[in-house]
């Protein structure tokens, strides 16, 4: 689905700040992919740079990111570079940004937000029918339908965490990325929100890409999972694999920083790290 | 001088000169002037610009160049007194209201709020037309100044409720700084860009509002204000003569003095604006 | 019940505006270093008017009445107050004597407010437009051009711009009249031409000023807004730049305008007085001039409280529709 080839991507108009560092990755049709690493290891940098975002100041500076989508309804493939993605925007790909604070409009209700941007097949049948298809789904993540005609400022950071996502899957999208989609939720939410995304995933046989430095979510829901380390690629495989076998010193130390898992602390398997 | 200029847009500089020349042409040039310039047939009447009169004369035998220096001094002169005083007041009044909150802050509130609601013009020419057809120059000034220091004050009052929660400001207070020692060295610094930028528009208001007096007449003809000049060019019918230097010229310095205190005090908010994301 | 109590709170706050104007007005002619009743004497006489020592008495007692300067000062007040507040009335004007000072005040009203609101509509209107769309490209040549001919219209007072106005388009081009004069029968088409005719040029010299103000404002908020996380998000839909400026950006760029709007209609109000005095605009500050010009207290007295009332409460008005508008604090 997209495929990411010694790609090279930083900030800057006049300089050139490096973000991302000759990184490569393809991410296939229906899996969840997750990426992790520490702050500033230049995660989001890459989920902008496979988003097409190049809005902040981003540059792709070296390699390629191309996509290849098929249209669902009349089968069509397209393939294009990611700088092309636009428009392929909240029809085939949707996106979760960091930081949900002040993502949605103080002055929308939450109903026009999720209902503005949905693609055409998305629209149909009479408002009334729209908004019960929208109350649906967010009761799923466990958001009452008076959310719907709450402003943001009326919501916890929790709920407007859950609502952004089910923005973005509501869209029924073949590609969702997510940039840190729990952050702020407690442990319970956070759970329940990532198997609604799990399932979701499962249904629609889409692909997710999921950012986390947490790695126990992706532990607990990723099929594949991508370590980053200062802008580059340290370690990718199936998550079970990297779990019972990291590669790298810098997934040993997150792994054996994390709380024990099924009973045994994985530092055990690490044996004497140095 | 240096970290002054940082900061600062290009407006800013383009303000400072505009200013800058106002200030010379009233601020300094009046010292030279070979009389008073204000005297009537102290030059020929009706003459055009010349080497003798740079600005040509009045119809009452005034030398408009001279004329507009001293205009220029008087009305730069109001608006700087208008201002320093309306700041200083706002500013104190509105640090007393943020800090001290309670009672105080709801009554100076109320106040702030009263007066920003009266227009002034309306009281000034109520007052002029009662006080025998014309404002001595300190009473628009003393009026001008109560109606104007509520606009520093409510925005310092706003700053200084912020600060109020402020980390560095309870760091401050538990270090045991006292309340003025608070005062100057962590607010002050904080409200100072914004209080330079009042401080630009009030004297752009004082200056306006006597002026508009002036020019229907109201404020005082003993002395020459930009306002004043305009009244009597208009009086003494020098459109209707063509006479568009005399009553050209106090028009074109008010626009250009208005334009450079304009682009001073914007670009004065912006710098302050740009030097608290940079921080 | 939040809103309630803070509309009932606005309330008792405007009354109190109101009394405290009113009590201003009381005090200024008390205020002064001149006996108003002696000024308004002398202007009498030097107007040429030849009066005994038996008129000017009952002349004395008759301006002391209208002054209000009966009885012990809280007498005098409690009188102003119950005059203005529960009657209205001003008494008869003296210069165009026995016409209700009322009257007058009601012939001129619909012309200030008329060029007031309209100039200050067309502005509004245009103002944001352009802001906006400078705003969206804060720096390409053309934003950057329109926000240099804004900056150096606003900082103009209305009524230098008026007299440059007239200047050029009276004196020098003899395009538009020199003063107005007003002419055609009640609702017919000549009347209505002949208003836009008359009002074109004190229109455009508030137009002017106020589009200046908008377009600087407007700009600057926009460009600050299309930054914000809500419109990055906006465009991260795939949202078009139409639909983004219209409901992301727009909506929160017209919010702060309403507060900025009541704190300067003050400033307008002053400014549009004069302006209707350089073009002999039958309006409210045309009809405070006469009154200061012809010594006629009561009318005086009459449109400075009208005036001072009106804007008070053309503030407040705008003040109690903000918070209607704002979501955040309508649902808090
Ligand atoms: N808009 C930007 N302009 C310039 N530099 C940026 C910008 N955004 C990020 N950077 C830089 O790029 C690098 C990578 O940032 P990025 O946001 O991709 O990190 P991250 O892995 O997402 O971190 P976190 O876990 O904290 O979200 C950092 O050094 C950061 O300073
Ligand atoms: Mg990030």
């Amino acid at each position: 689905m997209i495929t990411i080839d010694k790609v090279t991507v930083g900030y800057g108009t006049a300089g050139f700040i490096k973000a991302v560092d000759g990184v490569s990755l393809s991410i296939g049709d229906n899996e969840i992919v997750g990426i992790a690493g520490e702050t500033g290891s230049g995660k989001s940098t890459l989920m902008r740079a496979v988003y097409g975002d190049f809005s902040t100041g981003l540059r792709i500076k070296d390699g390629t990111i191309t996509g290849r989508f098929v249209d669902q309804k009349n089968g069509q493939v397209i393939e294009a570079p990611s700088s092309r993605f636009h428009r392929l925007w909240w029809d085939q790909m949707s996106y979760i940004p960091q930081g949900s604070m002040s993502v949605l409009n103080p002055l929308m209700k939450i109903e026009a937000q999720v209902v503005d941007g949905l693609p055409k097949r998305e629209r149909g049948g009479s408002r009334a029918d729209l908004r019960r298809r929208i109350a649906d789904f967010l009761a799923g993540f466990g958001l009452e339908e008076t959310v719907l005609d709450a402003y943001p400022h009326q919501l916890s950071g929790g709920m407007r965490q859950r609502v952004l996502v089910a923005i973005a899957a509501f869209v029924n999208p073949r590609l969702i990325l997510a940039d840190e989609p729990t952050t702020a939720l407690d442990v319970v939410v956070q759970k329940k929100i990532l198997l609604m995304m799990v399932e979701i995933q499962r249904r629609l046989r889409n692909t997710l890409v999921l950012v986390s430095h947490d790695l126990g979510v992706h532990y607990q829901i990723t099929d594949r999972l991508v370590i980053m380390y200062k802008g580059q690629i340290v370690e990718t495989g199936p998550t079970a694999e990297i779990f019972a076998n990291p590669q790298h010193d810098y997934t040993r130390n997150l792994i054996a920083a994390l709380p024990r898992l099924h009973g045994k602390r994985s530092v055990d398997r690490v044996g004497e790290a140095p | 001088m240096r970290s002054f200029f940082a900061h600062a847009p290009f407006r800013l500089y383009l303000g400072i000169v505009l200013i800058a020349a106002c200030i010379i042409l009233g601020g300094i040039l009046p010292w030279f002037a070979p009389g008073d310039p204000l005297v009537w047939y102290s030059a020929p009447r009706n003459q055009s610009p010349s080497a003798a009169h740079w600005l040509g004369t009045t119809s009452l035998g005034q030398d408009v160049f001279w004329l507009l220096t001293y205009a220029l001094r008087n009305s730069l002169l109001l608006g700087l007194v208008v201002a320093g005083f309306s700041t200083i007041i706002g500013v104190f009044l509105g640090l007393a209201a943020g800090y001290a909150g309670g009672w105080l802050d709801r009554v100076l509130s109320f106040f702030m709020d009263a007066l920003l609601c009266i227009p002034s013009l309306p009281i000034l020419i109520l007052m002029a037309a009662l006080f025998g057809g014309q404002l001595a120059m300190p009473i628009i000034a003393v009026a001008l100044i109560v109606f104007n220091w509520p606009y520093p004050a409510r925005q310092v009052r706003a700053v200084a409720l912020t600060m109020r929660e402020r980390e560095f400001i309870n760091v401050a207070w538990f270090s045991g700084e006292s309340s003025v020692r608070i005062l100057v060295r962590h607010i002050f610094p904080y409200i100072a860009g914004w209080s330079a930028a009042n401080f630009i528009n009030t004297v752009l208001v004082g200056i306006s509002t006597e002026s508009a007096l002036a020019v229907i007449g109201l404020s005082s003809a003993q002395q020459a204000t930009l306002g004043t000049m305009i009244y009597w060019a208009i009086n003494y019918q020098a459109l209707l003569a063509g006479k568009y230097v005399w009553i050209g010229s106090p028009v074109i310095a008010i626009v250009l003095l208005f334009i450079g205190l304009f682009l001073v005090s914007s670009g004065l908010s912006m710098r302050s604006a740009a030097r608290r994301m940079s921080v | 019940m939040h809103l309630l109590r803070f509309i009932v709170g606005r309330l008792v706050v405007y009354a109190l505006v109101i009394v405290f104007a009113l009590t201003v007005l009381f005090f200024v002619p008390r205020l002064g270093p001149t006996d108003p009743v002696e000024a308004m004497l002398a202007k009498v006489s030097s107007q040429g008017a030849y009066m005994d020592a038996a008129q000017v008495d009952a002349l004395r007692r008759s301006l002391a009445d209208t002054f209000g300067l009966n009885g012990s000062l809280l007498e005098q007040y409690w009188a102003f107050i119950k005059r203005i507040v529960f009657t209205g009335d001003f008494g008869p004007s003296l210069s165009m004597y026995p016409t209700p000072v009322m009257e007058l005040i009601w012939n001129a009203l619909p012309w200030t407010f008329g060029l007031l609101l309209t100039s200050t509509l067309i502005a509004w209107v245009l103002g944001n437009f352009v802001g906006l769309l400078s705003g969206w490209r804060p720096n390409a040549n053309s934003s950057r051009i329109m926000e240099g001919i804004a900056i150096c219209l606003y900082p103009i007072p209305y009524y230098i711009l008026a007299l440059v106005l007239s200047i050029l388009f009276s004196y020098v081009w003899r395009i538009f009249p020199l003063t107005t004069t007003i002419r055609g029968a009640p609702w017919s088409w000549e009347l209505v031409s002949s208003i836009v005719w008359n009002s074109f040029l004190p229109a455009m010299s508030i137009v002017i000023v106020v589009f200046g103000w908008w377009v600087i404002s407007v700009k600057a908020q926009t460009s600050a807004l299309k930054e914000e996380e809500f419109a990055r998000y906006a465009r991260l839909k795939g949202l078009g730049d139409g639909r983004i400026l219209t409901r992301y950006i727009l909506p929160n760029a017209l919010l702060p305008q309403i507060t900025f709007l009541a704190l300067q209609i003050g400033l307008m109000f002053n400014g549009s007085l004069i302006t209707e005095i350089l073009f002999d605009y039958p309006g409210l500050g045309l009809l405070i001039y006469t009154a200061v010009l012809q010594g006629d207290f009561n009318l005086l007295m009459g449109t400075i409280s009208l005036s001072v009332i009106a804007v008070a409460t053309a503030t407040m008005i705008i003040d109690l529709i903000y918070p209607l508008l704002d979501p955040r604090i309508r649902h808090r």
